[in-house]
């Protein structure tokens, strides 16, 4: 790990403040933000990240951890840790989709000092991002190359890439996110700002290097997930190659508004597939109105994934991922409660 | 007189061989004396409050078992990958070589080294483990015990099926998963009935 300087912010105005020359690069961000600290400490120790400045976010905490459910919808602080969340009572009744995609992520311990802003802003876990022995890396290294080309690449992305960047987004929160509508709420030098939470995350456009549309100094500072008929009717199912602790092969977030066996309306989010989280737009236009059968869920998967290009090592993906969302939706409409 | 341990012995007896010691371990000595970079830093470990001089890139593990000399946390991945570093921070159970000593100042930290009472009675998850013969290597166990007691505390400790599920964070090489269980579920009832 490189030296640094270590700050503690005491409240998200004076972080604001002093991460106002962060710049919105990778590698050569001069300042990062730190919160729990699983991602940061991790790419600083693989020298992927080299902040010279690391402001601890620690003392903002306080202000923006709340969890309320109101009749607009659920807000969640993005100081809540990933475990608080998951826990909640609230939000497992309510939004069933948000606490499952938190409780198959990462592990308890994990879960305990993550917190949800730092969780959304996750890098990818592509090998080639991660070891800085592979020098062609358009994210660390702008304009290097792209080493997954044509090296290994079973787990990267089939959705959103270019031929500048494949990386897969690993998050789970994100996605159900996505799919729920979800709006972020982003405090910065230049004041508060409320953005669609599909217009945080970036796709490569070439430049692989910025992932974000957060400003220099900008902090996320809560979630809101707007109430609607179809989030009681919601789950996130995540496959891979372990039972637990893993990241996926491919995820599904699905939320249903049901009149009988009619769809109403669909929501739909993917995972474990995309450079970036990914609604499903068009699968979600083609199940409205229709009866919840197999055969319409395989057709939408259809159309979710039929733009996916594959490289090789991850041909198996779209496949994966069909039978994927095919599988969440007819649970989520064979749920009983809901 | 130095505390004898493996490390001191070993370490002492190289010095004595005239063997270099490992380039690594000489840097780190030589680190600990204060050069720039480091601040002092106010650590709290199974309740004793001690000031250490620490380079600011230095995680609660490498504190505790470099600087403290408390080496019963493991260093299996050093990525949050494997779980054997688990302590308990505030409470809660989360992973020390993810956690830098100058973000946990002033925090309460708890390490394997902490659960036996001073009377050397040891916790109800310590005494499980060894009733349940829930270790082979005993590599992970330290991270085990800790993650275990955080588990039953959180309330996740409730049947097999939980239990895995929520101990998934601390892997063991020599597969002793099935025991490891039945300890959590032994310690459990005990630790339930106080």
């Amino acid at each position: 790990m490189r030296p640094f300087a270590y700050e503690r912010a005491a409240d998200v105005a004076s972080a604001m403040r002093l991460g106002a020359a962060s710049g919105q690069g990778q590698s050569d961000a001069r300042v990062q933000f730190l919160a729990g600290g699983t991602t940061l400490i991790d790419l600083m120790k693989l020298d992927v990240l080299r902040p010279e400045r690391v402001i601890d976010l620690a003392p903002s905490r306080g202000e923006h951890q709340n969890i309320e459910w109101t009749a607009d919808g659920l807000t969640l602080g993005a100081f809540a840790k990933m475990a608080a969340v998951e826990n909640h009572a609230t939000v497992r009744l309510e939004c069933p989709a948000i606490a499952q995609s938190l409780q198959q992520a990462a592990s308890a311990q994990l879960r305990n000092m993550a917190t949800l802003g730092g969780n959304v802003l996750q890098k990818t876990r592509c090998p080639y991002y991660r070891d800085v022995s592979w020098t062609a890396c358009n994210k660390r290294d702008p304009g290097s190359g792209c080493s997954a080309l044509t090296a290994p690449n079973r787990n990267h992305a089939v959705l959103g890439v270019d031929d500048t960047c494949i990386s897969q987004y690993p998050g789970d929160f994100a996605v159900a996110l996505m799919a729920l509508e979800a709006a972020v709420q982003i405090s910065g030098p230049l004041g508060a700002r409320q953005i669609a939470f599909a217009d945080l995350h970036k796709s490569p456009e070439g430049h692989p290097e910025i992932e974000t549309t957060l400003r220099s100094g900008e902090v996320i500072t809560a979630f809101k997930i707007p109430a609607a008929a179809w989030n009681r009717r919601s789950l996130y199912l995540k496959v891979r190659d372990r039972a637990s602790y893993e990241f996926a092969l491919a995820s599904a977030a699905v939320a249903l508004d049901m009149d009988g066996d009619r769809v109403r309306q669909a929501r739909i989010g993917l995972g474990g597939v995309a450079y970036r989280p990914w609604r499903a737009l068009p699968a979600e236009a083609q199940l409205a109105g229709k009866p919840l059968t197999a055969r319409n869920a395989e057709e939408a998967a259809r159309i979710a994934l039929q733009d996916a290009k594959t490289h090789g090592g991850n041909d198996f993906k779209p496949e994966l991922a069909r039978r994927t969302l095919v599988r969440a939706l007819l649970q989520a409409g064979a749920l009983q409660h809901a | 007189m130095p505390t004898v341990t493996r490390r001191t012995v070993i370490t002492a007896g190289a010095a004595l061989a005239g063997v270099a010691l490992d380039p690594v371990i000489a840097r780190q000595r030589e680190a600990a004396k204060a050069p720039p970079g480091t601040s002092t830093v106010r650590l709290n470990v199974n309740g004793k409050k001690q000031q250490l001089q620490l380079d600011t890139r230095t995680t609660v593990l490498d504190a505790l078992r470099e600087h403290l000399h408390l080496t019963g946390s493991k260093k299996g991945c050093d990525q949050g990958q494997c779980g054997a570093c688990t302590v308990h921070i505030d409470g809660e159970r989360v992973l020390a070589c993810l956690t830098l000593a100058v973000a946990a100042q002033d925090l309460r930290i708890d390490t394997i080294e902490g659960l036996a009472a001073a009377d050397g009675t040891l916790h109800p998850m310590q005494q499980a483990f060894i009733d349940e013969d829930g270790f082979q290597c005993g590599y992970c166990t330290p991270g085990q015990i800790m993650s275990a007691i955080g588990c039953v505390h959180e309330g996740h400790a409730n049947s097999d099926a939980e239990i895995r599920e929520y101990m998934s964070g601390n892997l063991c090489r020599c597969a002793a998963y099935p025991k490891i269980v039945d300890a959590v579920k032994l310690a459990r009832g005990r630790m339930e009935k106080g």
